[in-house]
């Protein structure tokens, strides 16, 4: 009786692992902790167990994945690397030039990655024209939510310009209800910061800003302008803002202490969490300026030793993309699938216009990468840029200091 | 060979330490040193490029307000802890009826990690949440308490903080003290009428002088090593205000990859280290030569 | 015991000294409420169900105590896709803490006694060295000790975190020992060495059964710092020996999740349930222990 079940065992992974003959194996590094990310994570594992892999969970929380970062640089140097870790933006090419990560070429051109992820998300995704990474979401950072019952009561529409933002934020002012809802956090500052940037800037500026650090454009008039209306932004939070988690700020628009948030959409699953319902309780809209601003979580492969954790290297690759895990995890996590032939039927209304203004920015050339969440810069540029940001926020610093500061520290940064 | 071996026993006892001691921090401070004169960004690169690194540590505002900050923390935090564990060492020496618990409530924060107990100081200190909204709806309307949310203030609710988890050590070690000192000599002073206030400052303090040293020792330890302290009250903010040399080190090796900047402001820090250090160690073990 | 305080001169008036007293009581339980204060807070917290923190008053007293965010912190939150909760890390904490902290008493028993009273050449330096070890910032040895594990073969597991924990503790424990067994007299171990009594022999039947109270501090300063590290904790681990500070810095510290702070607050209080177990239990003997002499320097 052992002997049978153990050869239908075996069965099943030989025929499943149709790339190489081993079983696969996966020691997974990612910082998905929490409950509903945690279960997003939890569809992958199962698939890779359902196709005969065995997935060994190496999960570390905390700063936007700062301590993952610390354990995978101990754990590459000790030569011990995970097999598979959640990495993303530049950090994914920057970890390729130490020469530690695998090619997954073989199953993305098996797949056809190529045609089915939007031209600027695949970029991310290769290194030195190889596959290197393999991408899970696409998180969309210039929203701006909204509690739709004070907006009624104060008669105000969604804001499409900053100034309608401002007029709207002055009237909520008077009336006494916190105009934004806003965490004080480097990261979150720096969300608010980069929404403001892409509505002012536009997307060419925005890229030769934050992607190219053309000095012309740092300092330049507009950017002060940035400066000038992050100086507003400030008078439009509340006093108790420092330190303060962002689901928090979530909350005040929720219970309509506050009426707007700026933040990325993953902020959606607090609304849905707490039983609100988009359209009705909620509203969501994007920054006002064109645009679109994304953050892509994704796995990278490290270089490992044995045909079982390279094969769970490839099994896990193709599991990622598939359609069916970029379906069940995005409705999970908030965002909306990389791959661009995936239904969306079952998707509520922002993840739809999440999705169509993916399309057409990509087409019009209007899709970036987020500098506040890691996909835009390289760790240093993209901190030395914050520290600016954070320290005009939290201070009465003028807009022309902080461009001359900005142009410094990331010359500084180099 | 056994009369050698009699002869060596205790150097060959001390040689594993000796050696672990000598690869593990003397070998790793070199090695720091060496990666400070790199490019090194994600990883460690062994190709010395002169002293770019502590330019640009200098050049950097952030690291300004860290060195600032840890002056002000360090100052503060080992002043405050030392005269507060004093106070509350003598205070509890009184023939206090319930000194067993009163001691084990005042020294129970060492041995709470502050990633525990750092989301509740969090919320005590949050004006919004904490201490001021509640003594607010106690009808104290103009009670203001809000040190963590102002730029200028928030490095105090760090000295809070740290003070609250090691003064009652420091309080351990003054008790300890106050308990070892000979009463012969203070039966004497009492017999002599000499008023108690005076046979502390003229009698027990002076003869506490080495612990004093072992607690300014210990303390200078904490202060230097703070880090999980200022990530769990402030992460830094409000902007880079409650920054701390560990702090931005760890920024600088782990979020940024900017490896190299990181073993320069290490090399900075050991150098305060240095300073602090060794001339208590020289006094030290030269009183234990004579 | 010192307790000439209450022979005040007969001049003070006996309610003067009927008030002072209160004065002290008053004090000391100002002070014991300061150092309370945060305790309180995360057993409140954790007794509250989510609802009532979210529309209540964070410092307020629960209005209905409910214990399931223990029940969920000890066995079901998550921590990634297990959802286990801190359980099967508490005993990897155990398996690294209660190694490791023998081996760096054992270790700094005997350097001590070395140091303190087999004086050779030297003896001093290395004293030196040590203590200056001490103060080594520990993000700076991360990446050597990386190297350094994965050389010996020993990364992430449970002996590389023993191994680590040992030699960052060796510099306090070592200072401990010797400066209690300064304060021995030397007299005590010429006169041994003169009936013939060898070096280990003198340690094991004269110095070890006088070590008590300094076993008990290095016990306790050892126990609090390995059993609460996270750094070396969550560097040099991989899946299968992660320690519980990083499980619960799993639990706290989800960046985009929903906060179960309840759960939070149970999670951490389990986490320090040992050391504070420690603290209370010994500590009666750590403050007899530092009288006893390790702090006279």
């Amino acid at each position: 009786m052992k002997t049978k079940v153990l050869s239908a065992v075996s069965a099943v992974a030989i025929l499943s692992a149709t790339f190489a003959s081993a079983e696969p194996s996966a020691e997974v590094l990612h910082y998905w902790t929490s409950g509903g990310e945690a279960k997003s994570v939890a569809v992958l594992q199962k698939e890779f167990a359902d196709n005969g892999g065995t997935w060994t969970d190496m999960p570390v929380a905390g700063g936007g994945g700062d301590a993952a970062m610390t354990a995978l640089r101990a754990r590459v140097l000790s030569g011990n690397a995970p097999t598979a870790v959640q990495l993303k933006g530049p950090a994914i090419q920057e970890w390729y030039e130490e020469g530690v990560l695998a090619d997954i070429s073989d199953v993305a051109e098996a797949e056809n990655w190529a045609k089915v992820l939007p031209a600027s998300i695949a970029d991310h995704m290769k290194c030195e024209g190889n596959w290197c990474a393999a991408p899970v979401n696409v998180h969309r950072v210039d929203w701006i939510w909204a509690n739709a019952d004070v907006l009624k009561a104060n008669d105000i529409e969604m804001p499409t310009t900053w100034d309608e933002f401002n007029a709207a934020a002055e009237k909520l002012q008077a009336a006494g209800v916190i105009p934004l809802a806003h965490g004080g956090q480097a990261w979150q500052d720096a969300t608010v910061f980069e929404a403001v940037a892409l509505g002012i800037l536009g997307p060419d500026g925005f890229r030769k800003a934050f992607v190219e650090l053309d000095e012309a454009t740092l300092t330049s008039d507009e950017m002060k302008a940035v400066f000038d209306q992050m100086r507003k932004m400030r008078g439009y939070v509340d006093e108790n803002f420092p330190g303060r988690d962002w689901n928090l700020a979530t909350a005040m628009v929720m219970n309509g202490e506050a009426a707007f948030q700026i933040m990325g959409d993953w902020a959606k699953g607090e609304f849905l969490a707490a039983g609100k319902a988009p359209g009705e309780d909620f509203l969501c809209a994007s920054t006002p300026g064109d645009g679109f601003l994304y953050n892509v979580d994704s796995f990278a492969m490290f270089d490992v030793d044995g045909d079982d954790k390279k094969a769970g290297q490839q099994l896990l690759a193709k599991l990622i993309v598939g359609k069916n895990f970029q379906k069940v995890f995005n409705l999970n996590k908030g965002s909306i699938p990389a791959r661009t032939d995936v239904a969306l039927d079952e998707f509520d209304q922002c993840a739809d216009l999440s999705a169509k203004d993916m399309q057409a920015s990509s087409d019009s050339g209007a899709l970036l990468p987020s500098y506040a969440h890691g996909m835009a810069l390289r760790g240093a540029q993209a901190g030395a840029i914050t520290d600016v940001v954070t320290s005009h926020f939290n201070s009465d610093m003028s807009s022309e200091d902080a461009v001359q500061q900005l142009l410094t520290a990331v010359q500084n940064s180099m | 060979m056994s009369k050698w071996l009699e002869e060596h026993l205790p150097k060959v006892v001390l040689a594993p330490s000796f050696i672990a001691v000598l690869v593990f921090v003397y070998g790793f401070i070199i090695w720091t040193a060496w990666v400070s004169l790199t490019r090194s960004k994600l990883l460690p690169k062994y190709d010395i490029e002169g002293f770019i690194q502590y330019d640009r540590l200098f050049a950097a505002p952030r690291w300004d307000v860290a060195m600032n900050n840890l002056f002000i923390f360090g100052t503060l935090f080992i002043a405050i802890s030392m005269v507060l564990g004093l106070m509350l060492a003598i205070l509890l020496d009184q023939n206090i009826r319930t000194e067993g618990a009163i001691r084990t409530i005042y020294l129970y924060p060492m041995a709470l990690s502050m990633i525990v107990t750092g989301t509740a100081w969090k919320w005590i200190l949050n004006p919004g949440l904490g201490l001021e909204a509640t003594v607010q709806g106690w009808g104290f309307e103009t009670f203001t308490f809000n040190w963590l949310v102002d730029p200028d203030k928030a490095i105090y609710t760090i000295v809070l903080a740290a003070i609250w988890q090691s003064s009652g050590f420091v309080m351990a070690l003054f008790l300890a003290g106050l308990r070892s000192v000979d009463t012969e000599i203070i039966r004497a002073a009492q017999v002599d009428g000499i008023p108690t206030w005076r046979v502390y400052t003229a009698i027990i303090i002076p003869s506490m002088a080495p612990i004093f040293l072992s607690a300014f020792i210990v303390l200078a330890h904490l202060a230097i090593k703070s880090f999980d302290l200022v990530i769990a009250l402030t992460g830094g903010g409000p902007g880079f205000a409650t920054d701390l040399p560990a702090t931005y080190m760890y920024a600088m090796a782990f979020s940024r990859g900017d490896i190299g900047q990181a073993a320069s402001s290490a090399m900075i820090m050991m150098g305060v280290v240095f300073t602090i250090v060794v001339p208590y160690l020289y006094s030290e073990l030269r009183a234990k030569n004579d | 015991m010192t307790d000439f305080a209450i022979d005040t001169p007969r001049s003070q008036s006996r309610t003067l000294r009927i008030g002072l007293r209160w004065l002290l009581y008053v004090i000391l339980g100002l002070f014991a409420l300061y150092y309370l204060l945060p305790l309180f807070v995360m057993i409140t917290t954790s007794l509250k169900s989510l609802e009532e923190i979210r529309t209540g008053d964070l410092m307020a007293l629960p209005r209905e105590v409910t214990f399931d965010a223990w029940r969920t912190a000890w066995s079901k939150a998550c921590t990634g896709i297990q959802c286990n909760g801190v359980k099967p890390y508490f005993w990897n904490s155990v398996l690294i803490a209660v190694p490791a902290v023998l081996i760096s008493t054992l270790l700094g028993a005997m350097n001590g006694y070395v140091v303190a009273h087999w004086k050779f050449k030297g003896a001093n330096i290395f004293f030196a060295l040590m203590l200056f070890g001490c103060f080594i910032p520990f993000q700076v040895v991360l990446l050597p000790m990386a190297r350094v594990l994965g050389f010996m073969g020993i990364a992430g597991t449970i002996p590389g975190l023993i191994f680590v924990h040992v030699i960052y503790g060796l510099g306090f424990t070592t200072l401990f020992f010797r400066n209690y067994y300064v304060t021995i007299p030397a007299e005590l171990s010429k006169a041994a060495k003169v009936d013939g009594a060898g070096f280990f022999r003198i340690f094991w039947s004269i110095f070890l059964p006088l070590s008590l109270p300094i076993i008990v501090v290095s016990v306790i300063w050892q126990f609090t710092q390995i059993w609460n590290d996270f750094l070396f904790g969550v560097s040099f681990s991989q899946s299968g020996t992660q320690p519980i500070t990083v499980a619960l810095n799993n639990i706290v510290n989800s960046t985009t999740g929903v906060k179960e702070y309840n759960v939070d607050m149970a999670a951490a209080i389990i986490a320090a349930l040992p050391t504070l177990l420690v603290y209370v239990v010994a500590g009666k003997y750590f403050i007899r222990g530092l009288t006893a002499g390790s702090v006279k320097g």
